[in-house]
């Protein structure tokens, strides 16, 4: 199966390698050969250590072959979103102020990952922070999308999305503050989960907006996305917010789910989100992909009906409200005290003056242009106005999910208002920018679970579908959406990416 | 240093009024630190008590201590405070190198307690201080500064930090505005700082030890014209670290802002330094702007909602308070509140209490507390406690001289064998042969030979002068070096000479 | 700041004074543009003004928990040349850094 390994799904890496047909080594080979082919021009990465993965990709193998019991996930290679804190291995959350650091320890979903067995092949670009929908405002690298390389991968994941797309990676761990593991998903082509808040531990996160972070997979398909979540996913004493409750049966879910039998399923068109009167700044291309989908639901024995949310309305101006004025907290400990970039410091300056130079020059203008924004709105004087009004209005949203939940199984929107744009459309234009998260943040808001799979293509371009559930039923975006996916695939007779390879050979 | 004009105490109560108010910082005595599991041991090598959470790395994330949030509830019980049923913590955010995350993390808006009062007591007259809040936070590095003269802040070329402190466990007690102590206020101040200490030494929550920085103190001093329905405006006197630093820099505020007011100046209101030195504060430079901290709910933690039953059980669990204790032992002991006042202030009512539970007559155990044993502390220029001497072993030696083994003299004579190390009471008697005599034949022939020594003295008291046997009962004593019992002498001597 | 100016209107000495407050060293270049441009942000997320919340709790986590505590157990701390490797300077096993103006501490 050498040939297809950098095409094969995780789940079927998984079985090889538990069967013994594949060795670790010989998959993470093949990804690293892809890796050093493509991603000069891709861009995905900001960090790859071969020998390392391949040290651990042997280190699996012994371990299977002296009759070791083993996970699942054993020997499946595995990229990582710059953001999550790894032991030893350069993290940089995008950013030159983390130029060089090598932290002391893993994020908690890292070290499960590492028990697991999973060969780490490298650290993804992402926007600096995480802040951004295109990945354009990494510090290091413009990552480019692979079905289109003039255009963005989508962001802040922006790198796993390419990496995963493009081949580089079997799948990947992202982060979602406002819809970063879904729209980069959406936009090339991927299943991309953000979970409940709380069921994933955001210890070892490096911190965007602490009450909106989660961490999620990144997939080509379902049930690696579930498989995948099932290994981060759990209770971490480490991590205050986290929900003391068992690990979610997914897999499973998703496996029941492409069976494709949605009978006594209650699917909720979000009239806010694309609808009769909300249609402004939606492609025509991605609203026909959504019908058609919703449709497809409903010939599964779904039964479909619209819902109202206005509050959905406000989404997009209380997170950005939220999330900088929690950025910008966040992010005072980058002071070039204890890690990390410093600057001017040649005696001739004091302190005050090295850490604001340090903070100028390591930062980049989003970043900067965030935490002004949620230092202005945390100010005595505006808290009430800005950051109180707006964690009032988050309630306001949630209320609308509450109330949405005693008629709907899951809520359903396209997962962004357009497919990938190109490179440099939106960089001096924050406001078309942050529209880009329209359609995910109500999610993030209430911190419900909400999946992205894909549902077509639009101009050539991928579209996604988002699910949403209320929180701790992760299962059912997993069901609903594997589901489509099945569906999808067998009409069209292939996975959607494989039309990505197909458009890669006609090309080259 | 200080080039202030002071006005004479006395003569500022004529024409000023005080109030004042006090911030008190207690760092707790758990395990662990606040919001990780570091430890928090005194005195440890710089940087070793450190992890990803208490350095603020990147990804890293607080979980709060249990026992810090319980002490800290038990604080407030003591102190009559109405319990949050609902409390969270905020940060609190600002730039200095000793924070490590760019923000302390604290309480804001919803502290942990509320409205509470602690009565003090100064020379007989209760002051009732008004408790306005009890929060908890983290405490902050240490900045040691290197280069200047002075080890001081100004001038120094840079600084180093240590982060061992970030993130001990730190409750802040911050008192209404006390007016109406007139000319006790500086006392009163004292007296209440020193009140808290005793509680917080009973709860056990903290080892309060100033001079280690678990106690500090803010001390706020205001003055009006007496009369006015104003008050005036108040100085903040940062870091004051000693209970009687505390009584110093109210009286000093009180004599400096005086002057400022009699010359119709206006009190500047800022942040002030007290000098131990010299008992001076001096203006701490106050900020071009005021700090804009802005406030908002700690994300990365939940909120604490403290339930009946918890506070509850809390409030069984609380030991007798210190106040409470003082009544119920002045009436064990059936001493006056003066008595016990000399008690307090000598630092000895626990260790008079520990001495009576070990055997000892409450009489005898207040005697050598505030006697011997206070003189040995004041020679050695430590506190009673710091004696190398246990309750145990005073007990013992109180129980020696009841049984007449020692008389007072040699009991002093084994204590220093105490002090020494030489081991209890009675090893001492033992290896130091301290024992009193009883008719020994050693004594027996003491006494003949005082006789036959002193053939005048002894005729005189055979004649009938009875009072001259002091002078062969002396000269027992000195051949027996102090270990007979002088009683014991006299009356051998008196079957000698005067009822044959 | 001394007196709040009206919503959604963010003056350049307003953005400077946010700067500093930040400890962000801003061009005047960089000045101009964010004013601009945060002035343009503001006026969209005002909007949450509109939205009627008399009697609404604000919400701060998704899923409502309270009362989250460890034990107070210690645990072994990292080690210290591991603490001090990462920093930008280190001297006497302490963090080193500039002079501190500012407070007497």
């Amino acid at each position: 199966m050498s040939a297809d390994l950098t095409t094969t799904s995780a789940a079927d890496l998984s079985r090889a390698l538990q069967a013994g047909d594949l060795s670790s080594a010989e998959v993470t080979r093949a990804y690293l050969d892809r890796i050093a082919a493509d991603d000069g021009e891709l861009g995905a990465y900001l960090h790859v250590d071969a020998e390392a993965a391949v040290t651990s990709a042997e280190a699996v193998d012994a371990a299977r072959a002296a009759g070791e019991e083993l996970g699942p996930l054993a020997g499946v290679p595995l990229a990582l979103k710059d953001v999550v804190v790894t032991a030893g291995v350069p993290t940089t959350s995008g950013s030159r102020i983390l130029e060089g650091w090598r932290p002391p320890y893993d994020a908690t979903l890292a070290a499960k990952l590492k028990a697991a067995g999973t060969v780490l092949l490298g650290k993804t670009n992402m926007d600096e922070f995480a802040m951004g929908s295109s990945t354009e405002n990494s510090a290091y690298q413009v990552t480019r999308n692979p079905w289109d390389r003039d255009r963005i991968p989508g962001g802040s994941s922006g790198g796993s999305s390419a990496a995963v797309a493009g081949g580089l990676a079997p799948w990947s761990i992202g982060t979602d503050t406002g819809g970063s593991i879904r729209q980069p998903a959406a936009l090339t082509g991927l299943v991309g989960h953000k979970p409940t808040y709380g069921s994933v531990s955001r210890y070892g996160l490096v911190a965007f907006s602490s009450s909106l972070d989660q961490a999620g997979p990144m997939a080509r398909t379902v049930l690696d996305a579930a498989l995948l979540h099932e290994a981060i996913a759990g209770h971490d004493a480490h991590d205050s917010t986290s929900i003391d409750c068992p690990v979610p049966v997914l897999a499973e879910a998703a496996r029941r789910g492409a069976e494709g039998e949605l009978a006594g399923l209650t699917v909720g068109v979000v009239r806010e989100l694309g609808g009769e009167g909300h249609t402004d700044g939606y492609e025509d291309g991605v609203l026909d992909r959504f019908s058609a989908a919703v449709a497809l639901l409903e010939s599964m024995g779904a039964e479909v009906r619209e819902v109202s949310c206005p509050a959905f309305d406000l989404a997009l101006p209380a997170y950005y409200l939220i999330a900088p004025s929690e950025a910008s907290s966040n992010l005072a400990r980058f002071d070039g005290v204890r890690y990390g970039l410093r600057v001017g410091d040649d005696g001739s300056r004091d302190l005050d003056e090295v850490m604001a130079l340090t903070r100028e020059q390591g930062f980049g203008p989003e970043v900067k242009r965030r935490i002004i924004l949620g230092t202005y709105a945390l100010s005595a004087g505006y808290y009430d106005a800005y950051y109180g009004q707006a964690q009032k209005v988050r309630t306001l949203i949630t209320r609308d999910f509450t109330s949405a939940w005693d008629d709907v199984d899951v809520l359903v929107s396209p997962t962004s208002p357009t497919v990938a744009w190109s490179i440099g459309a939106r960089v001096d234009d924050p406001i078309a920018m942050y529209a880009a998260d329209l359609c995910t943040l109500p999610a993030s808001l209430a911190g419900v679970p909400a999946i992205s799979v894909p549902c077509g293509l639009s101009e050539g371009l991928p579209v996604g579908f988002q699910i949403m559930a209320p929180a701790l039923a992760d299962d059912r975006c997993y069901r609903v959406a594997a589901a489509l996916e099945a569906a999808q695939d067998a009409a069209r007779g292939h996975r959607l990416l494989d039309e990505l390879g197909a458009k890669e050979n006609t090309a080259s | 240093m200080s080039t202030d004009t002071l006005v004479e105490y006395g003569e500022l109560l004529t024409r000023y009024e005080p109030v004042i108010g006090l911030e008190t910082h207690v760092e707790l005595g758990t395990a662990s630190k606040m919001f990780c599991g570091c430890s928090t041991t005194f005195g440890a090598e710089p940087n070793t008590q450190t992890c990803p959470v208490c350095l603020g790395l990147p990804g890293s994330l607080p979980a709060a201590n249990a026992a810090a949030i319980e002490a800290t509830i038990r604080i407030g019980l003591a102190l009559g405070c109405r319990i949050a049923t609902w409390s969270r913590f905020a940060r609190k955010n600002y730039f200095y190198p000793d924070i490590p995350k760019g923000f302390q993390t604290s309480q804001y808006d919803e502290p942990l307690c509320t409205a509470g009062h602690l009565d003090v007591e100064v020379e007989g007259e209760t002051y009732r201080v008004e408790i306005e809040r009890v929060h908890l936070e983290e405490d902050t590095g240490k900045n040691l500064h290197v280069g200047g003269s002075t080890g001081r802040i100004h001038g120094a070329d840079h600084s180093l930090v240590d982060y061992n402190r970030a993130g001990i466990p730190l409750v802040e007690i911050v008192t209404r505005p006390i007016p109406g102590a007139g000319a006790k206020a500086p006392e009163v101040a004292k007296a209440y700082v020193t009140e808290l200490r005793e509680i917080l030494l009973a709860l056990g929550v903290s080892e309060v030890r100033m001079e280690q920085g678990n106690l500090r103190c803010d001390v706020n001093t205001s003055l009006a014209p007496i009369g006015s329905l104003e008050w005036g405006t108040r100085t903040e006197t940062k870091n004051v670290n000693s209970l009687r630093s505390v009584e110093r820099s109210v009286r000093f505020e009180m004599r400096r802002q005086a002057a400022v007011l009699d010359a119709a100046e206006r009190v500047v209101q800022e942040t002030r330094h007290f000098h131990e030195d010299t008992g001076s504060t001096s203006s701490g430079r106050s900020k071009e702007e005021a700090t804009d901290y802005r406030y908002f709910p700690e994300p990365d933690l939940v909120p604490i909602a403290p339930d009946e039953a918890w506070v509850e059980e809390l409030r069984a669990g609380l030991p007798e308070l210190p106040a409470a204790r003082r009544t119920r032992l002045s009436d064990e002991w059936g001493i006056s509140p003066t008595e016990m006042a000399w008690l307090v202030n000598a630092g000895a009512v626990e260790l008079v209490s520990d001495t009576v539970a070990a055997g000892a007559s409450p009489g005898d155990a207040r005697k050598w507390w505030l006697g011997e044993l206070a003189r040995r502390a004041n020679d050695a220029g430590t506190d009673l406690t710091e004696l190398a001497v246990t309750p145990a072993q005073v007990a013992e030696l109180i129980g020696l001289i009841s049984a007449g083994t020692i008389n007072d003299q040699l009991a002093r004579q084994a204590l220093d064998g105490v002090l020494a190390g030489e081991g209890d009471p009675s090893a001492v008697v033992e290896a130091r042969g301290l024992a009193v005599m009883g008719d020994s034949d050693e004594l027996v022939a003491a006494v003949d030979a005082a006789i036959e020594g002193n053939p005048d003295v002894a005729d005189k008291v055979r004649g009938g002068k009875v009072q001259a046997i002091g002078a062969l009962v002396g000269a027992v004593m000195k051949t027996t070096r102090g270990k007979a019992d002088a009683a014991t002498v006299k009356r051998m001597l008196e079957e000698r000479l005067i009822s044959s | 700041m001394s007196t709040p100016s009206p919503k959604g209107q963010l003056t350049r000495d307003e953005v400077a004074h946010l700067a500093h407050l930040s400890r962000l060293a801003v061009s005047d270049e960089e000045l101009d543009l964010f004013a601009g441009q945060l002035a343009a942000v503001l006026d969209a997320v005002a909007q949450v003004g509109k939205a009627d919340v008399a009697d609404v709790p604000p919400t701060t986590h998704a899923v409502p928990m309270t009362n989250v505590m460890r034990a107070d157990v210690a645990r072994p701390s990292l080690p210290r040349d591991v603490v001090l490797a990462g920093a930008p300077a280190a001297e006497d096993d302490r963090f080193r850094v500039p002079r501190i103006l500012g407070e007497e501490a």
